[in-house]
């Protein structure tokens, strides 16, 4: 049983809670590789899938989870809902909550918003990805990835590479490889690190060259076009150069080291075409890692005794 | 609350082994030989017993049939009751279909976990046949399923806990029956 009832952030979750994740999610993939993919676990509940913002890897992952968990589940988009129609979230969300729901997956352009939602609903909430702040499934299914290949997760260098300041992905894996024992490097752009080189308590550098012979996992983050005002970089190539994965970086890996990034990809800038598809690239085990977490994660949130809702 | 106490040991090891042999004598008896028989127990007892009558059937026939596991958390009616501190993965390493199944499991008592289990294993293929091995069988069903090689049948009230022990995995290997310390829903079902 989990300690907490929602999953909003990675920073409440105890090693013992990640752990139960991981080992859960391991169970359910040996049921993902059978012919029938389907179990009758959350047969009867509903979970509606609010993603007011464009998803479609994390929002097609949540769905074919719950596909096979048996849950019933209704998906709404930013565009196709009334929050469009200046309908305010919390109108929205007890209108939904009405309906008898037991859990909204939220994803969010707004930081706060999944926490916000529990304070309108009974329901369970998890967070899909809210602004800059966390993506906590995100993290799950990367130790996920990152266990299968070392065994463990203690101990183990990670450096996590480029757009930190503006990475919820960031936001949630940092704090959730510290709780289980790796030691993480961030490594950035000087325009991208994180204002208050505290505020995660691990080492910050701009030398990528430096910090790659020692790890064990190298994480290449997204360079979130999307969220940049203003040019904070000088271009694609002068990035690439300095901060981008290519063969070169590559082989100077340590020999049992793996590439992850969270996808989408932008080939050519933090991580070059050949490397992503190269026997070091972890990207479509996190793909397939993250039907496994997230199957895991609604098991054991509704699966539980705290949330009020099983006979 | 107060504590279980052992009220009664119904069984010892000497007991068992006869049964479990007894077992193996009438699966093959039915089942005309070994030959196209897998059997699979149920996580966590049923799963250490099955092995044992593999065992016994290769003593008899010379052929020791393939042995699995099958792990029915995600297929249980009672989510919030149930969930297992470790889920044990199934691990069935041959093809159930068109195998003579032997579904192993401990107690038998109200049907619930046997109906899981068959839903689960007919996930995994189509068996010719499944038929049900079980060491107690305590009556109070509440579905109509059956077991159709019983090591001991045990009358026993609901307030009781019947505990079925085998070594390594518990200190000896007998069955015990305890009475339940008040308002606790626990117990092998």
């Amino acid at each position: 049983m989990l300690s907490v009832k929602h999953l909003i952030d990675t920073t409440s979750l105890t090693e013992d809670d990640i752990y139960q994740i991981l080992d859960t999610a391991r169970a359910f993939e040996d049921v993902n590789n059978r012919a029938i993919k389907k179990v009758p676990a959350l047969r009867g509940r509903t979970i509606v899938n609010l993603f007011l913002e464009p998803s479609t890897r994390t929002k097609s992952s949540f769905e074919l989870a719950e596909k096979r968990l048996s849950a019933d589940s209704l998906s709404m988009g930013g565009a196709t809902s009334s929050v469009v129609k200046g309908e305010s979230l919390a109108d929205t969300i007890q209108t939904i909550d009405a309906m008898n729901v037991d859990m909204f997956v939220c994803r969010a352009k707004l930081a706060g918003t999944p926490q916000k939602i529990t304070e309108h609903t009974d329901a369970i909430v998890i967070n899909a990805g809210d602004g800059k702040h966390q993506h906590p499934t995100q993290a799950m299914l990367d130790l996920y990835t990152i266990r299968k290949h070392f065994g463990h997760l203690d101990g183990l260098k990670v450096a996590i590479v480029g757009d930190l300041s503006h990475s919820r992905v960031c936001g949630s894996l940092v704090p959730a490889l510290k709780t289980v024992g790796a030691e993480v490097t961030l490594v950035g752009p000087p325009t991208f690190q994180v204002d208050d080189p505290d505020y995660y308590g691990v080492p910050q550098t701009a030398d990528f060259d430096s910090v790659i012979p020692e790890m064990d996992v190298v994480y290449m983050l997204r360079v979130q076009l999307e969220r940049m005002e203003g040019a904070s970089i000088p271009s694609r190539r002068e990035y690439n150069r300095l901060w981008g994965l290519d063969m070169s970086r590559v082989d100077r890996m340590k020999p049992n080291a793996i590439i992850c990034h969270p996808g989408p990809m932008n080939r050519g800038m933090e991580i070059n075409a050949d490397v992503a598809d190269c026997a070091r690239s972890r990207i479509l085990t996190q793909v397939n890692a993250g039907v496994l977490t997230r199957m895991a994660e609604m098991y054991l949130l509704l699966g539980g005794e705290n949330n009020g809702i099983s006979a | 609350m107060e504590e279980a106490k052992l009220k009664a040991q119904i069984m010892d090891e000497q007991a068992m082994g006869r049964a479990l042999t007894r077992i193996a004598h009438e699966v093959i008896e039915r089942n005309e030989g070994a030959e196209g028989i897998g059997i699979v127990g149920i996580v966590s007892r049923g799963a250490v017993i099955a092995p044992l009558l593999a065992d016994e059937i290769e003593k008899i026939e010379g052929v020791r049939p393939p042995v699995g596991t099958l792990d029915i958390s995600f297929y249980r009616d009672d989510v919030s009751r149930m969930i297992a501190p470790v889920l044990h993965s199934t691990n069935i390493p041959f093809n159930v279909d068109d195998h003579d199944i032997i579904l192993v499991d401990d107690v038998l008592y109200t049907g619930r976990t046997i109906r899981s289990a068959l839903d689960a294993l007919i996930d995994y293929g189509r068996p010719k046949t499944v038929q049900l091995a079980v060491m107690v069988d305590r009556g109070h069903r509440e579905l109509p399923i059956r077991a159709d090689y019983v090591g001991k049948n045990v009358p026993s009230s609901r307030d009781e806990d019947v505990r079925v022990n085998i070594k390594p995995s518990d200190d000896t290997t007998s069955v015990e029956i305890w009475t339940k310390p008040s308002k606790h829903n626990g117990g092998a079902n």
